[in-house]
């Protein structure tokens, strides 16, 4: 019996309820008492992991990839670790792993689901040790934080390196993510989407446009979005791997659908990038050896309530809440509001704390003029940066009301708006505007 | 009146919202009745400076800076020429270090394009920051968003202003940017043009003078939202 590992589970488990006591959201704190107390606890901790740890990292798309990986696996009858809030640095990582320890200081887990902040590696890896790591795709993000995609791409490449076992489950319509998956000499498994599914849109920002082996500029026969798509180098001969899980026959629409082994997966989402974060997961538990014969099962039921598309109904509005935190996302948010051809308003929320990124300048890298359009009935700035928002949709002629208080907005387009609402937000926004949106819900007198 | 604004490789230089610069000027012509084209040139393209009234070089990754700067040795004569005889030209982040001699980093030393007698070297960490400026130019405080790891010595070029908020050029004199005839170098992003509309003004009056002669006035616009925006940076960080 180890006192000091179980003293760190304990003094975890404490202060992660108080802080749901409180209303807050603790678990990095309860991460950081527990290393306090006991620095080996991740690691001993993770090595109870019965089955196989998975880390889900790249830049969009990870929480709702690694939560669906979990709900899977749990859907085979598996029990999972999981930082499913989306805690995704050290602090984060421990957390999931000491709040789900038992008060005798030990793990009763098949798996454990991990998402991990891209420069947080270096430090979880070690550590935990993964068995699988799924890659979704790397795009600009943060740049003020993590400097340029490069640095990226540099500590990723280091880390898997530091794995040698571990099997790489890739994005193989990013040549970024399939570059380093590829180049990495661990076993790869690659997912991805072999037809055009949506209408291109040419002017969108797309990176690692130059070969990342040779430096000569990749050839693409078509974009899904961004720079996904299929590519090939003419001087140098890498291209996009032929997927072991490709999506076929896809549909997008109020419903997804697409075809993958013989199998029809379909789920109540809006968003086509929704349709690699389905694949990730399933290409992920079929990896772990599992037929996923329970795998529709799980997204029939599958609702995360974690700001993800997530839907409210509040005195006749139907809301549509989105997280939409750089100009790849953002760009993909704007396509799954356009496919409602309903009239419909929109309520964009930027902040630049810590955590969003200090610096905005991303906002002009997105293609906010596919709003000029007839079915946008009204567009409201709000948060922090309202006023770079405003200045940026001036600049291609879409008018727009500033509100910087977040429920103002909201209460306003409830009462004034066409009863389709889309509420866009960035990172730190998404859980205040969240909560705003559960408190209206619930009020049953309109204050 | 017309103005060509040529964008040199936003291919590779990209990086921190350039395309709102482009998209400012642009409108801001527009909204004047001044006709408006911006050419994007990739590396291979060959670059006619005489058609072209502003040319604007942004911000790459220092891999991507690389790549760049081997076709600028092939450019620089003609550009040197455009610049010399008065050609309006912002260049931002990257694209101000590529206007110096050259840009000494770990990694090597990047030959600049050598338009302007200044350097960079790399030092120690990254200055990352919003930032303000007092310019002579204008009335208008300029505010931006810095991040970068190289520190420029002016030498004895004016600077684009003093900086009220931020590092700016090295970090310790205190000044930020270029100014050497009608060049405009400075770190700041964000993108730099929108929020500081007198800046974006300055350029295309520049470009329009030389095109046009002297007694060329620019029409004053609705610039409200861009006051606030640029008032609230302002606020916020000088206090």
């Amino acid at each position: 019996m180890n006192i000091r590992r179980i003293a760190a589970v304990w003094a975890a488990k404490a202060v992660g309820y108080a802080c749901k006591k409180m209303g807050r959201q603790g678990v990095t704190w309860a991460g950081k008492i527990a290393l306090k107390i006991y620095p080996p606890v991740l690691r001993e901790l993770a090595k109870e992991v019965r089955g196989g740890i998975f880390v889900v990292c790249g830049t969009n798309g990870k929480t709702t990839t690694n939560n669906m990986l979990c709900s899977a696996l749990e859907a085979e009858g598996q029990k999972v670790i999981c930082n499913h809030t989306g805690s995704n640095m050290l602090n984060g990582v421990v957390a999931a792993f000491v709040l789900g320890a038992g008060l005798n200081g030990h793990l009763d887990a098949d798996y454990a689901c991990i998402e991990a902040d891209e420069a947080s590696t270096k430090y979880i890896f070690p550590e935990i040790q993964p068995d699988y790591m799924v890659m979704t795709n790397l795009f600009r993000d943060q740049l003020d934080r993590y400097g340029e995609i490069d640095i990226t791409m540099n500590i990723l490449e280091t880390m898997i390196r530091t794995q040698p076992e571990m099997k790489v489950i890739v994005n193989g319509d990013d040549a970024l993510s399939a570059y380093l998956a590829m180049e990495s000499g661990n076993p790869c498994v690659y997912y991805g989407i072999s037809r055009p599914v949506m209408k291109n849109e040419t002017n969108e920002i797309r990176e690692g446009r130059f070969c990342k082996r040779c430096g000569a500029k990749l050839e693409y026969s078509f974009y899904h979005y961004s720079q996904l798509g299929d590519y090939l180098c003419p001087e140098c001969g890498f291209k996009r791997p032929e997927p072991d899980y490709d999506a076929s026959d896809v549909k997008v629409g109020d419903r997804l659908s697409f075809r993958v082994e013989d199998r029809l997966i379909s789920a109540n989402y809006k968003g086509f990038y929704n349709v690699y974060n389905i694949l990730a997961a399933y290409a992920g538990i079929r990896c772990a050896g599992f037929g996923a014969e329970h795998f529709q099962d799980m997204l029939n039921k599958f609702n995360p309530e974690n700001g993800r598309m997530e839907q409210f109904r509040i005195r006749g509005t139907g809301i549509v809440l989105n997280l939409a935190k750089n100009p790849a996302g953002f760009n993909q948010n704007i396509s799954a509001v356009m496919q409602d051809t309903a009239p419909k308003d929109v309520i964009i929320v930027i902040n630049d704390n810590a955590q969003d990124g200090i610096d905005i300048s991303w906002l002009w890298d997105v293609d906010f003029d596919r709003f000029r359009e007839e079915s946008i009935r009204s567009v409201t700035v709000s948060g922090i940066r309202c006023q770079d928002m405003r200045l940026r949709l001036k600049y291609v002629d879409i008018p727009s009301e500033l509100e910087e208080d977040v429920e103002t907005a909201i209460r306003k387009r409830i009462e004034d708006g066409v009863g389709n609402l889309y509420v866009l937000v960035n990172y730190t926004a998404l859980f205040s505007t969240r909560n705003i949106l559960k408190k209206l819900e619930g009020e049953k007198v309109w204050k | 009146m017309k103005l060509t604004i040529g964008h040199l490789y936003p291919d590779l230089l990209n990086l921190y919202g350039d395309r709102g610069n482009i998209q400012c000027l642009m409108k801001r012509c527009l909204w004047r009745g001044i006709q408006a084209e911006t050419i994007a040139y990739e590396l291979n393209d060959r670059i006619d400076f005489s058609a072209l009234d502003i040319v604007l070089l942004g911000g790459g990754s220092d891999r991507e800076q690389m790549l760049v700067c081997e076709k600028l040795k092939e450019i620089q004569k003609d550009f040197k020429a455009y610049v010399e005889d008065g050609g309006v030209v912002i260049a931002i982040c990257g694209g101000y270090q590529l206007l110096g001699n050259y840009y000494k980093t770990d990694q090597g030393t990047i030959t600049g394009l050598e338009l302007v007698d200044m350097y960079t070297e790399q030092g120690e960490g990254r200055l990352i920051s919003n930032i303000v400026l007092k310019s002579d130019l204008f009335e208008m405080p300029v505010v931006g968003f810095e991040n970068h790891g190289g520190r420029t010595c002016i030498g004895a070029n004016k600077p684009l202003g003093k900086v009220l908020y931020g590092s700016g050029n090295d970090g310790k004199t205190g000044y930020e940017g270029v100014v050497y005839k009608n060049v405009i170098g400075t770190y700041l992003h964000g993108p730099l043009l929108p929020k500081n509309p007198q800046l974006a003004d300055w350029l295309i009056s520049r470009a329009l003078k030389k095109k046009y002669g002297n007694d060329v006035e620019l029409e004053a616009l609705e610039d409200w939202q861009e006051k606030e925006a640029n008032d609230y940076i302002c606020a916020r960080f000088l206090k």
